[in-house]
């Protein structure tokens, strides 16, 4: 079965990420404290907290913003559970492979001798925990920011910053449509796994791959021109009109007062 | 090869956004240039496909899997603008929402993988291809070896990219704050993992798309015949693109005659920081790289950046110019051109 495992990792790819997104539109409908700020807010506010997380240069502040996080996180009806899966598994532990070397390969002072020859240096471990660290903070950021917003306000918030509008009406289309063609893909793919009983070789699975490709890239290809003739037929003339009608209120004032708090306390803090 | 944040300085995240910035605006005026009421939902759709395409899971030997870009391909199939607009759009999507590739870090990664991979792919498979009919075998060989070369080339970007962290960004110390290894250590190793691995699997992957929309949709593959004009226009930025790439690899390869020079380098910056350590360091090093290949390298590394900020400073003048110029000329001759076409 060794010779199958591309299509069930395919397989279960494609339903983590449509699983991910369920669970995502169900906690940004959610009433927790950051669901309830306007979203263009909230997309600058997380712009600047990233930019100043890339900007820290102490690890204790680093920390110091990771527990802030989760305690957004907390506030906004998320379950640290789901939370710290969705933040730690992948780009950290990824991270953390990536950082380990540094700590023997970056020069300075020593700071641990291993078996006598081999040194870790301080430099080393600083910078291995500043990636970690900073990585962390950013990912969780930005998970944060999408958890607790529909993709819609997103758009919306993209719209409002001076986004061209050609590329927020592509950004919205794609993103409706990708999930009909991962579950397309998902189809053949489950349609493959349950045909194949032996294994094929490596290179027979690659052609099959190369004509599932291809099928998918006609079937969007044609799923444009329906997808046109839809709008066509809905008075489409070349532009998209949305309703928006987003008022800051009171809440958002005291978010964004807390926000611009919280960054100036950040360099503040850093440069103790 | 998502960089995620916390990988670049906010200061190359910035350098690379107003890298990109100007091919954005290029594929936007190139795009709405050709506007029809069609191009959102095919751009829509097709950046769905490369969003889908990113996903699926590619055996390769020794039983792991890998996964394409496709930027090639897109580029093959839609023209290389749309592909650069379809491809940013699905990298956009893939790092706001699913935290794959940073924030800060979009400008460097549309960069890498929406701009020069598949404009370096395009150019190659142009070239290769040139004037063949829809069913040449030509033209899966040019998306073979484009496909190949192009993510050789994005992969050498993010290489330079992350490789420039820590001799440009660290605290008085010597602790690196961002990426960790230098040009020594980066550079190689994103091109041997993507000369050895993601290139082959790239390029099989874009080979045997192509090859069977010849067979079956021969129509996807002819439908992008450029005019001559743009042909030549290719060739130039190509061109730019081959020779911007290039230059890195020159620098290098006149770094390592610097012998000497590299040696004292090491002395005035060990002393610099880290007196302490030097004794220890200094005996230290020669055993792993007896050459002092590393931290000569460091040394170079500021020509390299000088050299890209170089290029994209020119080509973004010559850009604007070009521009401005070429408005003069169309307003001088529009009026002409309108008398032309109500006879």
């Amino acid at each position: 079965m060794k010779g199958n495992d591309f299509l069930t990792k395919s397989i279960s790819g494609f339903s983590r990420v449509l699983e991910s997104v369920v669970a995502a539109e169900d906690i940004s409908r959610a009433p927790g404290l950051l669901q309830g700020i306007d979203p263009r807010v909230k997309l600058v506010s997380f712009l600047l907290f990233i930019v100043g997380v890339s900007l820290v240069h102490s690890l204790p502040v680093l920390g110091g913003i990771f527990v802030l996080i989760i305690l957004l996180s907390l506030t906004s009806k998320i379950s640290p559970g789901f939370f710290l899966k969705r933040v730690l598994i992948f780009v950290p532990i990824f991270t953390l492979v990536i950082a380990v070397p540094a700590l023997f390969l970056t020069h300075g002072q020593p700071l641990v001798h291993l078996f006598g020859k081999i040194i870790i240096t301080r430099q080393g471990a600083l910078s291995a925990g500043f990636l970690l660290l900073r990585v962390t903070d950013s990912l969780s950021l930005g998970v944060l920011l999408v958890l607790t917003t529909p993709w819609a306000n997103v758009l919306a918030a993209l719209r409002w910053v001076r986004m061209p509008a050609l590329i927020v009406d592509i950004l919205g289309m794609t993103y409706r449509y990708m999930f009909l063609l991962l579950h397309s893909a998902n189809s053949m793919f489950l349609a493959r796994r349950s045909r194949v009983i032996g294994s094929f070789s490596g290179s027979e699975n690659r052609r099959w791959l190369g004509r599932a490709l291809a099928t998918t890239m006609v079937k969007s290809q044609r799923l444009s021109e329906d997808v046109y003739l839809a709008m066509l037929a809905r008075g489409y003339q070349g532009e998209v009109r949305v309703l928006q009608d987003f008022r800051l209120q009171r809440r958002d004032f005291i978010w964004i007062i807390f926000s611009l708090a919280a960054i100036v306390t950040l360099f503040w803090v850093s440069r103790l | 090869m998502h960089i995620p944040d916390g990988y670049l300085s906010p200061v190359t995240c910035g350098v690379m956004y107003a890298a990109s910035t100007p091919f954005w605006a290029t594929a936007v005026s190139r795009v709405r240039k050709t506007l029809t009421a069609r191009t959102v939902p095919v751009l829509a759709l097709f950046s769905a496909f490369s969003f889908v395409l990113m996903m699926f899971n590619i055996p390769i030997p020794g039983g792991t899997t890998a996964h394409a870009v496709g930027a090639t391909l897109l580029a093959i199939v839609l023209g290389p603008w749309p592909a650069v607009l379809g491809i940013s759009t699905a990298l956009g999507i893939q790092a706001l929402f699913f935290g794959d590739g940073g924030l800060l870090t979009l400008g460097a990664n549309c960069f890498n993988m929406a701009i020069v991979m598949p404009l370096v792919g395009y150019f190659i498979y142009k070239v290769i291809s040139s004037n063949s009919d829809a069913f040449s075998p030509r033209r899966t060989i040019g998306a073979v070896i484009g496909s190949y070369m192009g993510i050789v080339a994005a992969a050498a970007c993010a290489g330079i990219e992350l490789g420039i962290q820590p001799a440009l960004f660290h605290t008085a110390g010597g602790t690196p704050l961002y990426a960790p290894y230098t040009i020594g250590v980066a550079l190689p190793a994103m091109l041997i993992a993507h000369l050895a691995m993601a290139g082959p699997v790239e390029a099989v992957v874009t080979g045997g798309v192509v090859a069977y929309l010849q067979r079956t949709h021969s129509s996807l593959i002819k439908a992008d015949t450029p005019k001559k004009k743009e042909g030549k226009l290719w060739l130039l930025w190509g061109g730019l693109a081959v020779a911007a790439l290039a230059t890195p690899i020159g620098l290098l390869a006149s770094g390592t005659a610097w012998g000497e020079w590299g040696v004292d380098e090491l002395k005035t910056m060990g002393l610099g920081s880290i007196p302490q350590g030097l004794q220890k360091l200094v005996g230290w090093w020669p055993a792993p790289m007896p050459d002092y290949g590393l931290p000569r390298m460091a040394a170079v590394i500021g020509y390299i950046l000088s050299a890209f900020v170089g290029v994209i400073l020119i080509v973004t003048l010559t850009w604007l110019l070009g521009r401005w110029l070429s408005r003069k000329n169309t307003l001088k001759q529009k009026a002409p051109i309108k008398e032309e076409s109500s006879d």
